[in-house]
């Protein structure tokens, strides 16, 4: 019997405990496993006892941009592939990977194409077609339950496999040939499995081979000739690869991402794979322990339960076992008391399942993958899948130092850490990040190592170049501030050239007002990281200047929607100024604002929002501003402008009409005034201003309006013509009690 | 009679069905658990006796009902009105004993009585305590004869005569102090509530009743045709029972019943375009039932025979406007966007605009 073809379902663990079995009954001195060639030499890895599945192996580019075309080899603990490999590990045995070389395949156009339908799981397609739901029970029934107890250990072992490679060659001769690119494809890797075949068939007396099943019938005896593959496979594009291993997760599994079947049950199938006894009570157990940790009270009672009606589920249905689909039964009906939410609870933890891969410190990675490796070590920030939330005390070298390497990793499109903005409030020298390290990390710093060999002098080289491409100001001021908290000081010059450059091409002076906030942000930040920013000083007041030159220009003649943009441009940079704290910037942004506020051609809307901002700072006293607001609530100016003042100076806070009775009765009057024609007009400004106020500022202003009323009775509103008296007297009490008016 | 209980109408499904029934069939049971998941969804008996479908839907939820009861866990049908939880507690109490009668109507009077046992006060007086003088509930009975009780509307019962399931159900007996006695149920002895999710809260079960329960949540039908389906079969049935003459089958009427129903309850046009308001009314398959029987009889008696537009409308109306003031907007709305625009509607749009 030579050689053994292991024909198996890829991430099947049926399979995977079949090829275990069959790789100890028949011993064989090299097993060859369906996989790049490139990767021969990180197989004694998988005996490391540091390695821990789920892992892949990854194979990339050596040159150019690797993102686009790293190709993935998933393997779980249970896959068939991995046993594979774990075994000969143990046994000393040799493992060579036999498919078509990662090189051929990343120099193809495309990206690594997929087996699609019954090619990628045709295990799967024959269980379904024998009316099995899950793929796995059909092979623990019809498979292994029929070799059981043969008597002769390697027939037993070997018998499914045999079994397996009859089906396919009857599933191959019915299932309609694929389509051009896919025939090819599919001809090239099963031509340079031969080779392979063929090779260590010459030097070995006993070979395995661990593929799909869908493989087994090509390389079944008798082969086409060597010649006729050689010739398929000859003058193939190639380009230079690199293999490693990387972690993986359980839920990148479930995605189906990577090569071979998407499983949409990992943890289900970790857990068959695992528990050898009593897989159904120690799956339910796990179940009861995910919802208790969440706060529901699941008794052993219910477990017990849970347990027998999963066996009656299974009776019923004429099946030797519960599956998944009868624990998840049992487990909505008795744990879950039919609540879907908690069901689908147990589908993440355990079902799909938490577990993260891991491999040893030596596997080759990418020189900046060890570089945070290191890192990650000495700041004592393992990489954990999941999220958690770390605040760090700036103060502190080590969480300075953190910070630095989030951001970084940040700058290289590695976001493990997402910066939490909301606790910003509690002092510039604190930073809270929500952390969440993610198996893909491995790919994306990949692609980073073209930048440079440690994170620092990629992230560096990064900026710079984004620096170069970026296309507008508002995005060269992102990288400013960037590359201040990830302290890059080698790449600041560039930006800050950068940044010059486009702002004095930049005509517009919104661009320049958007860019202003995070440069003085970072102004404030500068000083807790102890960066020395006069480079970025001189360039923001340069900033600064230029928003004064341009902004008397740029307020004049706006419609409405260009004001509110600007009225929020404005408002950004007043509270820019405010945070850059130097008394001659501000005193020349006050002046601007005086400057702009009186000018009657600036529109109703930032006219109002200047005059507020004024009395705010204290240029404007209370006296002055309300001269002024009744200076515009007079019958000259148009409603609409009046509206629109009225909401640029009263929008975000209602206290001043709270406590500011004459303001109060200067809006009340001119309100009252309107006309019927112009009210309407005018309501949907003013809605929007003051829906904007917490409800209970609502209720002072009205309660106050209430009382202004009752001092001079209304008098504003004339009383049309033509009232039936006697019959306005019959509506008049409940309109009174309305309005909150004593009969 | 007006309606035959479940045993009686299917009496010959049930015969059919036992007669080739060779599974195992747990103690006290009249079927095996295989068989009674067939007599509810529909199938063929071994003689080749036609099984009609008595509930629509998901086979799992069948199964795991059957399940649980042939586990000896007492089941908690859940769902919104008009899900047919009644319905399929009545025909698995028929399938499974045979008897579907041991019922008590969950009410916020029902008292401790109803679920325990009361006396005979006359003999009472007259004899002292005796066996004579003891009258059983339902739930008594179905113990000492080892068939299956039915409680309806369970959350709806006052929360210490719903605690009084809690020793049948744990300890199996039901001790009577009163006798120095206890009776002890049956094989075969179980029970099957329901309960509203929209009453949800009205009296909660208590946890330990509660982990008495397997639950299993009824769904409101999740497509179209499976919706009609189930409207047309039971208008079918209602039709035979009340004897109306034989109506020519109006698919077309019943699908336009099921997609007002179903787009106004789901908030949404079948097409997905639309949203729409939706009333306060649950808008159950059970209404949708009711709302085509009724216009059977108005076509039947006061029509030309066959059912139209005019026959449903008023139903329709009657059903989704439950609310005066909210759900008249609501229909008015859904008529004038929806209905208006709808080709081959004008008939119903005139017609429900005038109901």
């Amino acid at each position: 019997m030579n050689p053994v073809l292991l024909g198996v379902r890829h991430h099947g663990p049926g399979s995977a405990r079949a090829v275990r079995r069959a790789l100890s009954a028949y011993q064989p001195e090299v097993v060859l496993v369906e996989g790049p060639p490139e990767a021969d030499p990180l197989v004694p890895l998988a005996g490391d006892e540091d390695m821990r599945a789920p892992v892949a192996l990854l194979a990339y580019p050596a040159a150019g941009d690797p993102r686009r075309q790293a190709a993935f080899w998933p393997f779980a603990e249970f896959s068939p592939e991995w046993q594979a490999l774990r075994w000969a590990a143990a046994h000393a045995v040799p493992v060579r990977f036999v498919d078509l070389p990662a090189a051929v395949q990343l120099a193809a156009e495309d990206a690594p194409r997929q087996e699609s339908g019954v090619r990628s799981d045709p295990v799967g397609a024959l269980a379904t077609a024998a009316g099995y739901d899950d793929p796995e029970r059909w092979w623990e029934d019809v498979v292994e339950h029929r070799f059981e107890g043969s008597g002769d250990d390697l027939a037993a072992a070997l018998g499914p496999f045999a079994a397996i490679g009859e089906a396919m060659a009857e599933v191959r001769a019915h299932t309609p040939a694929p389509s051009g690119a896919e025939a090819v494809e599919e001809q090239r890797r099963e031509a340079a499995m031969r080779v392979g075949l063929r090779a260590a068939l010459r030097e070995f007396d006993r070979v395995a081979v661990v593929c799909g099943a869908w493989h087994v019938p090509a390389l079944t005896a008798p082969l086409p000739t060597a010649a006729a593959d050689a010739a398929t496979l000859r003058g193939l594009p190639k380009v230079k690869v690199a293999t490693t291993w990387v972690p993986w997760t359980h839920a990148r599994l479930a995605a189906g991402q990577g090569y071979g079947a998407g499983v949409r049950s990992p943890g289900w199938y970790h857990h068959l794979f695992v528990t050898p006894r009593d897989a159904v009570a120690r799956w339910l157990v796990r179940a009861a322990a995910v919802l208790r940790r969440d706060g529901v009270p699941v008794s052993s009672a219910h477990v017990i339960e849970a347990t027998r009606l999963a066996d009656a589920l299974a009776t019923m249905r004429g099946r030797p076992v519960p599956g998944l689909v009868e624990v998840t039964d049992a487990a909505l009906a008795v744990l879950c008391e039919g609540d879907p939410l908690r069901l689908e609870l147990i589908e993440r933890r355990l079902v799909v399942g938490e577990r993260l891969g891991r491999v040893p410190q030596r596997t080759p990675g990418v020189p900046i993958a060890r570089d945070v490796a290191a890192a990650q070590r000495r700041l004592r920030l393992p990489p954990q899948p999941l999220p958690r939330e770390l605040d760090l005390d700036l103060r502190r070298e080590i969480d300075l130092e953190r910070s630095r390497l989030l951001h970084r990793l940040g700058v290289l499109g590695v976001n493990w850490g997402v910066a939490l903005a909301h606790r910003r409030g509690r002092g510039t020298f604190w930073e809270s990040w929500r952390l969440a390290w993610q198996p893909e990390f491995a790919v994306d710093l990949v692609a980073a190592s073209a930048y440079g060999t440690t994170v620092r002098d990629a992230a560096t080289a990064r900026v710079g170049e984004q620096a170069a491409t970026a296309a507008s100001l508002a995005e060269v001021t992102a990288l400013v501030e960037r590359c201040l908290l990830a302290e890059l000081p080698e790449s600041l010059p560039t930006v800050l050239r950068a940044l010059d450059e486009r702002m004095a091409l930049d005509h517009d002076v919104a661009h320049l007002m958007d860019a202003l906030p995070a440069l003085a942000r970072t102004l404030r930040y500068g000083d807790v990281r102890r960066t020395d920013l006069p480079a970025l000083r001189h360039v923001t007041d340069g900033l600064i200047t230029r928003i004064w030159a341009g902004l008397p220009a740029a307020v004049g003649g706006l419609d409405d929607a260009a004001a509110a943009g600007m009225r929020d441009r404005i408002d950004a940079v007043h509270a820019a100024v405010a945070l850059l704290d130097q008394p001659d910037l501000t005193a020349r942004w006050h002046d601007t604002l005086a400057g702009l506020s009186t000018r009657d051609d600036v529109h109703g809307l930032l006219a109002g929002r200047l005059n507020r901002l004024m009395l705010d700072v204290g240029l404007l006293d209370v006296d002055r501003a309300r001269d002024r607001m009744s200076l515009i609530l007079t019958t000259g100016v148009p409603v609409a402008r009046a509206a629109a003042w009225i909401e640029g100076f009263l929008t975000g806070d209602g206290l001043l009409l709270v406590h500011d009775e004459r303001l109060l009765r200067l809006v009340d009057g001119w309100l009252t005034g309107i006309p019927p024609d112009a009210f309407v007009e005018a309501l949907p400004l003013l809605r929007r201003t003051f829906s904007e106020y917490p409800a209970p500022q609502r209720r002072q202003i009205g309660e106050r309006a209430v009382r202004l009323g009752g001092r001079d009775d209304g008098g504003a509103v004339a009383a049309p013509p033509d009232i039936d008296e006697e019959r306005a007297d019959l509506v008049q009490p409940t309109v009174r009690a309305l309005l909150g008016r004593r009969a | 009679m007006q309606r035959r209980h479940a045993e009686d109408e299917y009496a010959h499904e049930l015969a059919a069905l036992a007669a080739g029934d060779d599974r195992i069939r747990p103690p006290g049971w009249k079927l095996s658990p295989a068989a009674v998941v067939t007599y509810l969804l529909g199938g063929q008996a071994a003689d080749g006796t036609p099984v009609t479908p008595k509930y629509i839907g998901s086979r799992r939820l069948i199964e795991v009902a059957v399940a649980t009861l042939a586990t000896d866990r007492a089941l908690l049908l859940l769902g919104v009105p008009g899900t047919a939880k009644t319905w399929v507690s009545e025909h698995l109490s028929a399938a499974i004993s045979g008897d579907s009668t041991l019922l008590v109507q969950g009410t916020a009077g029902t008292p401790e009585e109803a679920i325990r046992y009361g006396w005979n006060y006359a003999r009472l007086l007259a004899d002292g305590p005796s066996a004579a003088a003891l009258v059983e509930s339902p739930v008594l009975r179905a113990m000492s004869e080892g068939r299956i009780a039915r409680v309806e509307e369970l959350t709806r019962l006052p929360s210490d005569v719903q605690d009084s399931l809690i020793t049948m159900l744990s300890e199996r007996t039901l001790p009577i102090p009163e006798l120095a006695g206890e009776v002890q149920a049956r094989k075969g002895f179980n029970l099957i509530a329901t309960a509203n999710d929209r009453d949800r809260g009205v009296n909660e079960l208590s946890s330990a009743l509660r982990r008495r329960f397997n639950t299993v949540v009824l769904p409101v039908p999740a497509g179209m045709d499976e919706e009609v389906d189930i409207v047309a079969r039971r208008v079918a049935e209602l039709g035979r029972a009340l004897e109306l003459p034989e109506v020519p089958p109006a698919v077309d009427e019943i699908r336009r019943v099921v997609t007002i129903f179903r787009e106004l309850r789901n908030g949404l046009t079948e097409d997905g375009r639309t949203k729409l308001k939706s009333p306060s009314g649950t808008l159950s398959t059970a209404e949708a039932i009711s709302v085509v029987t009724n216009g059977l009889a108005l076509a039947t008696h006061f029509g030309d025979g066959k059912l139209r537009a005019v026959d449903v409308a008023a139903g329709i109306v009657g059903s989704v406007v439950r609310d005066p003031v909210s759900d008249q907007v609501v229909w008015r709305e859904y008529l004038e966007t929806v209905v208006r625009e709808r080709d081959g509607w004008r008939d119903f749009y005139r017609a429900a605009r005038e109901a």
